[in-house]
């Protein structure tokens, strides 16, 4: 159901293989009758609103509709897909502003309303159901059900639900439906270029986030191909299919990371251009600038994670293929469980199939020895009251708590002492011997805090005060001057405070991220 | 020695071995220690090694040829069928059709008796477990072999078998949308494709209908039949199998669903050949027999 794609071919691509002489024009339809279905749970909701108890009509569900499925999508990674809570939440402003007097609480009913009848939770598919009409080969007229899905619940890591958008969705959505991922990413890149070379941003925005709509969803194509390799080796044609599918998918990476990168120069630029210029149209033009750079950098983060994914395909490969077909074969064999009876069973129609998965259930599984039951339990067991459950739970009993005993060498105030004592100047660089002499005089302990900072001093951690942003840095360097000292030998350190240009390193920061 | 203790225990008066008893009297307390053995047997979850009566017994079975007759013959009479009488199995019974002790689909899940497709799925859930706890007919055979399941690998595992008949049904240009008014020449698969494979729900239990939810059902059922031990919560709930299982899916449920298989006029590769493909997929197959490491460098 969630792999239109195949399907998405354009016939006449694939004639030679469609053995069928039906009506050619039927065909696409068909297509398009299927593609029309996919909107209708959209129009629904305004129809169905009106069913809602309360006034409901000031919320135009379709466009809520819309922004949810974009949301599902946008937040969509590759092992996991949006949270619903999450989704309700960034649902609410766009329906806020549609009623902005009406409450909060309302708010959140529509927007969870809207995704659960995407999902279409009342239905036991949780899926929708189109019926559309075709003639067969044979000229007979036959109404088919078209079931389908907009947004599908699927199991996340630690027995989580998570929402993703499927292909129909996202053909919706993209209002491009019927035609080519990889094709289409191209296109939409061409025109984004052409756009911003031309200056107009508010369609390149549009064509951005088309872009990023393709991206993902080629990522979704990618990642199924993949699971399946984990599953099972010999489900994959490892011979052809999939060393050619992730070469074209590693090349088509660096193809597209070179374009977005070049998009990106592009981009920065346009938006420090219209920075200089202070008009209201200008601000417009960069404030969408910079939305832009937000949306192909996702691009560029999603492409370089799915090149992380494609080249750990070769290595699981050979581990399975190490797992699975180097054992050494039994003797006698089996019955194939899965080669014989599950995968011939699966395209049987279902009445037939049924006959197959009733004859394996009943012998399948097990015995149960029938419960039998005396009227007196019966009756004192319908009397008994339920027992009460406890709304909190039991009592947690009370930690016994010990305490540690405080083992540091140097005392709070003697870290301060010390810290003291080395906060030098910064054009008065001190050496470590005088150092040592102070201290000892403050605590005969001290010296020993102060030497180990000062060792410590002479490999200054550059990069991580860079990245916190410190104002100065303590540094020790030694320019082979013996330490002259009763408890300790090397050299004489000089130690010195340096101060660092915490505003260019954070602009500096701020423009790598 | 210990069958000696065994036969002392049990039959005090009659201290001769009563090996060559063809026609040896039966006591009374011959048949409550018969009974007694196949009670054991109907508790799938006890283990021989856990209990020194139930071993007892089962030496007392593999030893005295009379006795074996004996339980067999009370296993019959309750209508069970005995698949194996060993240390690591226990008594391994299990229901013959029409027993009072066999479990019928409308006491398992409500819906399946009034919904054709809900029928196939809880049945289609129980063969996927086993399809994938022995994923090779080698491990079938193997009597040592322990496989390992969890609830979302099993989903993940019909749900790609369906995504290939699926592109294939495409790459044919078949339409496989049913017709409206014949919901029981729907294709199989995409019963089990349209079924969501989870859903929340407001309690934060597993949805029922889903089919996660329908694989949970069944592999909690296998527990309790003493088929499947829970290992962990990964993945939906982690499980390995026992020896029982095995026994059950190679002897009873396998031989069983094969033969409507056939009867049903389709006829699965039948050479042996270890393949996890469905057989229809003629290429490769082929490739499979041929390629020791089927990727060139």
């Amino acid at each position: 159901m969630t792999s239109a794609a195949p399907a998405a071919v354009p016939p006449q691509l694939n004639g030679p293989s469609r053995p069928a002489p039906g009506p050619a024009a039927d065909e696409g339809l068909a297509r398009r009758l299927r593609a029309l279905a996919c909107t209708a749970p959209l129009h629904d909701l305004d129809v169905r609103k009106a069913n809602l108890a309360g006034e409901f009509g000031v919320y135009a569900m379709a466009e809520v509709a819309l922004a949810a499925i974009d949301l599902v999508t946008l937040n969509m990674d590759f092992d996991t897909g949006a949270d619903h809570e999450q989704i309700v939440a960034r649902l609410q402003p766009r329906v806020a502003a549609q009623a902005p007097e009406r409450p909060a609480a309302e708010h959140e009913r529509v927007a969870r309303w809207v995704l659960e009848n995407l999902i279409n939770v009342g239905s036991v598919d949780r899926g929708f159901r189109a019926v559309y009409g075709t003639f067969g080969a044979d000229g007979a007229y036959v109404r088919r059900d078209y079931d389908f899905k907009l947004i599908e619940e699927v199991p996340g890591p630690g027995g989580t639900v998570f929402l993703r958008t499927t292909d129909e969705a996202v053909n919706v959505l993209v209002g491009a439906l019927d035609t080519d991922v990889t094709s289409a990413q191209i296109a939409a890149e061409v025109k984004l270029e052409v756009l911003i070379s031309r200056g107009r941003l508010a369609d390149a925005q549009l064509a951005a986030e088309q872009a990023r709509y393709r991206t993902v969803q080629y990522a979704e194509t990618l990642r199924k191909t993949l699971d399946a390799t984990r599953r099972n080796v010999r489900a994959v044609d490892w011979l052809q299919a999939v060393p050619d599918m992730i070469a074209e998918a590693l090349d088509h990476v660096a193809d597209r990371y070179r374009h977005e990168n070049a998009i990106l120069t592009n981009i920065r630029k346009a938006r420090d251009e219209a920075e200089a210029a202070v008009d209201p149209k200008t601000a417009e033009h960069k404030r969408r600038a910079a939305e832009l750079v937000d949306i192909v950098k996702d691009c560029i983060r999603r492409h370089t994670q799915l090149q992380s994914r494609l080249l750990e395909a070769g290595p699981l490969f050979r581990a399975e293929q190490d797992r699975q077909a180097f054992a050494t074969p039994a003797a006698h064999a089996g019955l194939d469980l899965y080669g014989q009876l599950l995968a011939p069973v699966l395209p049987l129609p279902l009445e037939r199939a049924g006959r197959v998965t009733d004859a394996f259930f009943a012998r399948g599984t097990g015995l149960r020895v029938p419960a039998s039951v005396r009227v007196g339990d019966l009756v004192e067991m319908l009397l008994t009251p339920p027992v009460e459950r406890e709304h909190l739970g039991a009592e947690m009993p009370e930690p016994d708590l010990v305490e540690t005993p405080d083992d540091s060498r140097f005392s709070e105030e003697q870290l301060a002492s010390a810290l003291e004592l080395l906060d030098l100047p910064a054009d008065a660089p001190r050496r470590l011997s005088g150092l040592l002499a102070e201290a000892r005089r403050r605590d005969p302990e001290l010296p020993y805090l102060v030497a180990l900072l000062a060792v410590h001093a002479a490999s200054p951690s550059v990069g991580t005060a860079y990245r916190q942003g410190e104002q100065s840095l303590l540094f020790a360097v030694d320019d082979g001057t013996p330490l002259d000292d009763p408890e300790f030998g090397g050299a004489d350190l000089i130690v010195g405070k340096a101060l660092l240009d915490a505003a260019g390193m954070a602009a500096d920061r701020a423009e790598a991220s | 020695m210990t069958e000696y203790d065994a036969n002392d225990v049990a039959q005090p008066e009659t201290p001769e071995p009563p090996v060559a008893s063809g026609a040896a009297q039966v006591t009374p307390a011959d048949a409550a220690d018969a009974a007694r053995l196949i009670a054991f047997g109907l508790q799938p979850k006890l283990q021989p090694a856990r209990d020194a009566e139930y071993a007892d017994l089962l030496r007392r079975h593999r030893d005295d040829p009379a006795f074996a007759r004996l339980a067999d013959a009370v296993a019959a009479g309750l209508g069970l069928v005995v698949l194996e009488v060993s240390t690591r199995a226990g008594m391994a019974v299990t229901a013959a059709e029409d027993s009072v002790f066999a479990v019928r689909m409308g006491d398992y899940a409500r819906r399946a008796t009034v919904d054709s497709g809900d029928r196939f799925l809880h049945g289609l859930a129980h063969l996927a477990v086993a399809a994938m706890a022995f994923p090779r007919p080698e491990d079938l055979a193997d009597d040592g072999y322990i496989g390992r399941v969890t609830v979302n690998g099993i989903d993940a595992f019909v749900r790609q078998a369906c995504r290939r008949l699926e592109e294939r049904a495409a790459e044919q240009g078949e339409n496989t949308d049913p017709t409206s008014d014949a919901p029981g020449l729907e294709a199989a698969w995409r019963v089990y494709a349209r079924r969501s494979a989870t859903g929340a729900t407001k309690d934060a239990r597993r949805l029922a209908g889903s089919t996660t939810g329908i694989i949970a059902k069944a592999v909690a059922f296998l527990v309790d039949s003493g088929f499947l031990q829970r290992t962990g919560d990964d993945a939906g709930g982690a499980f390995r199998t026992t020896a029982r299982y095995q026994l059950q899916v190679r002897d009873m449920a396998g031989t069983a669903a094969m033969a409507e298989l056939l009867e049903l006029g389709v006829v699965p590769v039948g050479d042996g050949t270890p393949t996890l493909l469905p057989p229809d997929d003629t290429d490769d197959l082929e490739l499979v027999a041929d390629a020791g490491l089927p990727f060139h460098a």
